[in-house]
């Protein structure tokens, strides 16, 4: 885990802008492990969340080639921050009534949620970091997963700073935070 | 007022100062076509191949500094800009592409002569647009033109659909550009040139490898009082080559592959490199592992990407050269560097790198020498790639900046003719001289036909040596004299000259050379000359592939035992 780097990349939202950084990782030969776009807070600029395996990819080659793309406003290499990191994952597993109520249980021990109930099946949704989804998903294996759908990774660091710097200064208690969960 | 789209791009361009649009047309984009005679100071030269164009205003770009400007249609148009556009690209020329692209109901639908060229160039461009809506041409060419020429330089291609030709839409054309994304850094970090300069203060064999960022920066002045003050050394790259007289006594010639034997051996031994301007390109640098083995690096660049790409760096610094020699200037002392100057010299004299052979036969180095002493090294050499190219840029002695102009990075065979055209059409009033050899030449040989009918007066020197030649060498020492698709024959170079209308000469003996050369330069217009030279000379120096720059070659010598397994050559890049 330790060689998974976290950059987060604010971009102008523009036609092909994904194509754009998606190409440069391919043709610069560099691994990806995750890739998720959204907005940002800012108006027309989008938020990307890639995850690099630094194993395999000198990360900040990636950082100073996906910066030197003209769309792209910031690029950070978030790594080392104290981060909130989420994934969220749908999991489907075959459940009978058996079965369901211990999978109830194991659904409330993670937090999750049941969002479909079927006759043979549940569906339950999860956010987490990568390991609580992981963990849970090799506890629900033993009853038969049918289907998953996994976002890849979003992270903040934690405190007051934001993605791009505020125009005032801050004062820095305020940039300090306290970690909720 | 309202005006067509047509009439807001070639504003546009006469904003930007363009003079010259190296061009072919072609349904896409024939409605600005029909609007260029509106606008008489652009002129504009129709190549017969787009590739020439690219090539042209890549060549025009270096030459003079401005954008240069290339412009085809749509589909099969677009794609033959792609080589000279990746060649830019490589060499960080700035260029500005435009492309007709179908119209905007057609795009996606795989419309005749459609093709995604934003896609393809993606890659190889600095950035592209599609202008989908003709409000914002005037905007996208301000853009293009200033992410060209500013930061590290590049193309831009602009791809422009028919019908935004035709709209309408008032012109504005912005005084200020507007990329939130794209800041280079200009002025290197004040702390980080305080450790260059300790370091520079510090060596005992500080020595400069000067790149083209040098001459993109105009900051050929900062580099000789830096060497100066300091009394350091310079080689330079291959691209970098006339941004310091190779006449001064501080200068050592061209480093790398074909690069000078002391040259080599001065990074082998150096124990400061400042690499200015320059990326550590594998030709320069021979195998990385072993490269200056000895020497901390400070390496200076605009382009922060480029830092620690593909060599160890110990103090890097960001910025523009001119900015950052500049400061350094203002804080290195004088100092001499007696003993390794003597060093250097005594290499030279002892590897002197560029002596010609005697021979018989007519020798390519001797043409090209021969070229430099009529010129009196006033002319512009424009090359092509291979053996012509090494032999231009070890026996032409070179000034003046860019006064060398030539394919680095992607090594393009026929990049010589239609540059050389793109030179002499922003500087009319210099000599300049495509040396070319008879493979390469023959790859963009149809723009004998734009000079002759745009009446740009290049001189032509084909080194003809029956061979593509630079090919067959690797093949004489790495596979076993197995010349396999290197022979070429003909073809008949007079006549080719003749149909295309500019006169020619042959040359097969030494006394015809230098009659010939002041023959050509008497001349008004375009000449060629076919020099028909011995055809299995190779090109010395050489660091064979996976060897370090100290493992340089003089000569064919006995060490260099011929491979005639090549599956046995190092892993290297080619």
């Amino acid at each position: 885990m330790a060689t998974k780097h976290t950059l987060v990349a604010l971009v102008e939202d523009k036609p092909g802008v994904l194509n754009r950084m998606a190409s440069l990782f391919r043709r610069r030969g560099f691994n990806i492990d995750s890739i998720v776009v959204g907005h940002s807070e800012v108006p027309n600029l989008s938020r990307m969340t890639f995850v690099v395996d630094g194993a395999t990819t000198t990360v900040e080659q990636v950082r100073k080639q996906l910066d030197k793309v003209v769309d792209v406003v910031k690029v950070s290499d978030i790594t080392g921050d104290d981060l909130i990191i989420r994934e969220l994952a749908l999991i489907k597993v075959k459940a009978t009534s058996a079965t369901r109520s211990e999978i109830i249980e194991v659904v409330d021990i993670f937090r999750a949620t049941i969002v479909d109930v079927a006759s043979g099946s549940v569906t339950i949704e999860v956010t987490g970091d990568e390991d609580k989804i992981n963990s849970l998903l090799s506890l629900l294996r033993g009853f038969g997963v049918k289907e998953i759908a996994r976002t890849g990774r979003i992270a903040m660091t934690r405190g007051g700073i934001g993605s791009l710097p505020v125009k005032e200064n801050q004062p820095k208690a305020q940039t300090r935070g306290r970690r909720i969960s | 007022m309202k005006l067509t789209g047509a009439q807001i791009l070639c504003e546009s361009l006469v904003a930007e100062g363009v003079e010259v649009i190296f061009g072919f047309p072609g349904g896409a984009v024939l409605p600005l076509y029909d609007t260029l005679p509106q606008y008489p100071q652009l002129r504009h030269i129709l190549v017969r191949h787009e590739q020439g164009a690219a090539h042209a205003a890549d060549g025009y770009a270096r030459a003079t500094g401005k954008v240069g400007v290339c412009l085809a249609t749509s589909g099969p148009g677009a794609t033959n800009l792609v080589t000279g556009i990746a060649n830019a690209y490589l060499d960080s020329s700035p260029v500005v592409a435009i492309t007709g692209q179908v119209a905007r109901p057609f795009i996606g639908k795989d419309a005749f002569q459609e093709i995604d060229i934003t896609g393809i160039t993606l890659p190889i461009t600095k950035h592209n647009y599609l202008v989908l809506d003709v409000g914002s041409v005037a905007r996208v060419v301000k853009e293009a033109f200033y992410l060209a020429r500013s930061g590290r330089p590049g193309p831009i291609l602009i791809d422009v659909p028919r019908d935004v030709f035709i709209d309408q839409a008032e012109f504005h054309y912005p005084s200020q550009v507007n990329l939130p994304g794209y800041k280079p850094t200009l002025q290197g970090h004040p702390a980080q040139v305080k450790k260059a300069v300790k370091l520079i203060n510090e060596a005992k064999k500080p020595l400069i490898i000067a790149g083209r960022g040098i001459i993109i920066s105009r900051a050929c002045a900062e580099l000789e009082q830096l060497a100066e003050t300091a009394q350091i050394p310079v080689v330079s790259t291959l691209l970098g080559i006339g941004c310091f007289p190779e006449s001064h006594v501080l200068s050592y010639g061209m480093l790398g592959m074909h690069g000078m034997a002391y040259a080599n051996m001065a990074v082998d031994a150096a124990d400061l490199i400042i690499a200015i301007g320059m990326r550590f390109d594998d030709r320069a640098t021979s195998k990385v592992n072993g490269f200056a083995p000895h020497a901390h690096i400070i390496h200076i660049d605009i382009d922060p990407a480029e830092i620690g790409k593909n060599v160890r760096v110990d103090v890097p610094i960001v910025g523009d050269v001119k900015m950052v020699l500049s400061a350094l200037n203002k804080l290195v002392t004088p100092i001499e560097h007696v003993d390794w100057v003597k060093q250097l010299d005594n290499w030279r004299r002892e590897h002197p790198s560029t002596t010609i052979r005697d021979s018989e036969g007519l020798l390519p180095q001797f043409v090209v020498q021969k070229i430099y002493e009529v010129t009196q090294g006033e002319a512009i050499i424009v090359t092509g790639v291979g053996q012509n190219q090494m032999w231009a840029a070890q026996h032409y002695r070179y000034n003046k900046p860019n006064s060398l102009i030539s394919s680095g990075g992607l090594g393009t065979m026929g990049f010589g003719l239609p540059a050389a055209m793109g030179v002499k059409a922003g500087l009319p009033d210099n000599a300049v001289w495509c040396v070319d050899g008879d493979g390469s030449f023959q790859m963009t040989i149809q723009e004998l036909a734009t000079i002759v009918q745009e009446r740009v007066a290049v001189k032509i020197a084909i080194i003809n040596n029956g061979y593509l030649g630079m090919i067959r060498q690797w093949q004489e020492l790495f596979y076993g004299k197995r010349y396999v698709a290197s022979p070429l024959e003909g073809p008949d170079f007079i006549k080719i000259a003749e149909a295309y209308g500019l006169p020619a000469l042959r040359v097969k003996h030494k006394e015809e050379v230098i009659p010939a050369i002041e023959q050509a330069m008497a001349h008004q217009g375009p000449f060629l000359i076919d020099f028909v030279v011995e055809p299995e000379e190779n090109v010395y120096p050489m660091v064979t592939p996976g060897a370090t720059l100290a493992q340089v070659l003089e000569e064919p010598k006995k060490e260099l035992k011929i491979v005639s397994d090549s599956a046995k050559l190092p892993v290297s890049n080619i």
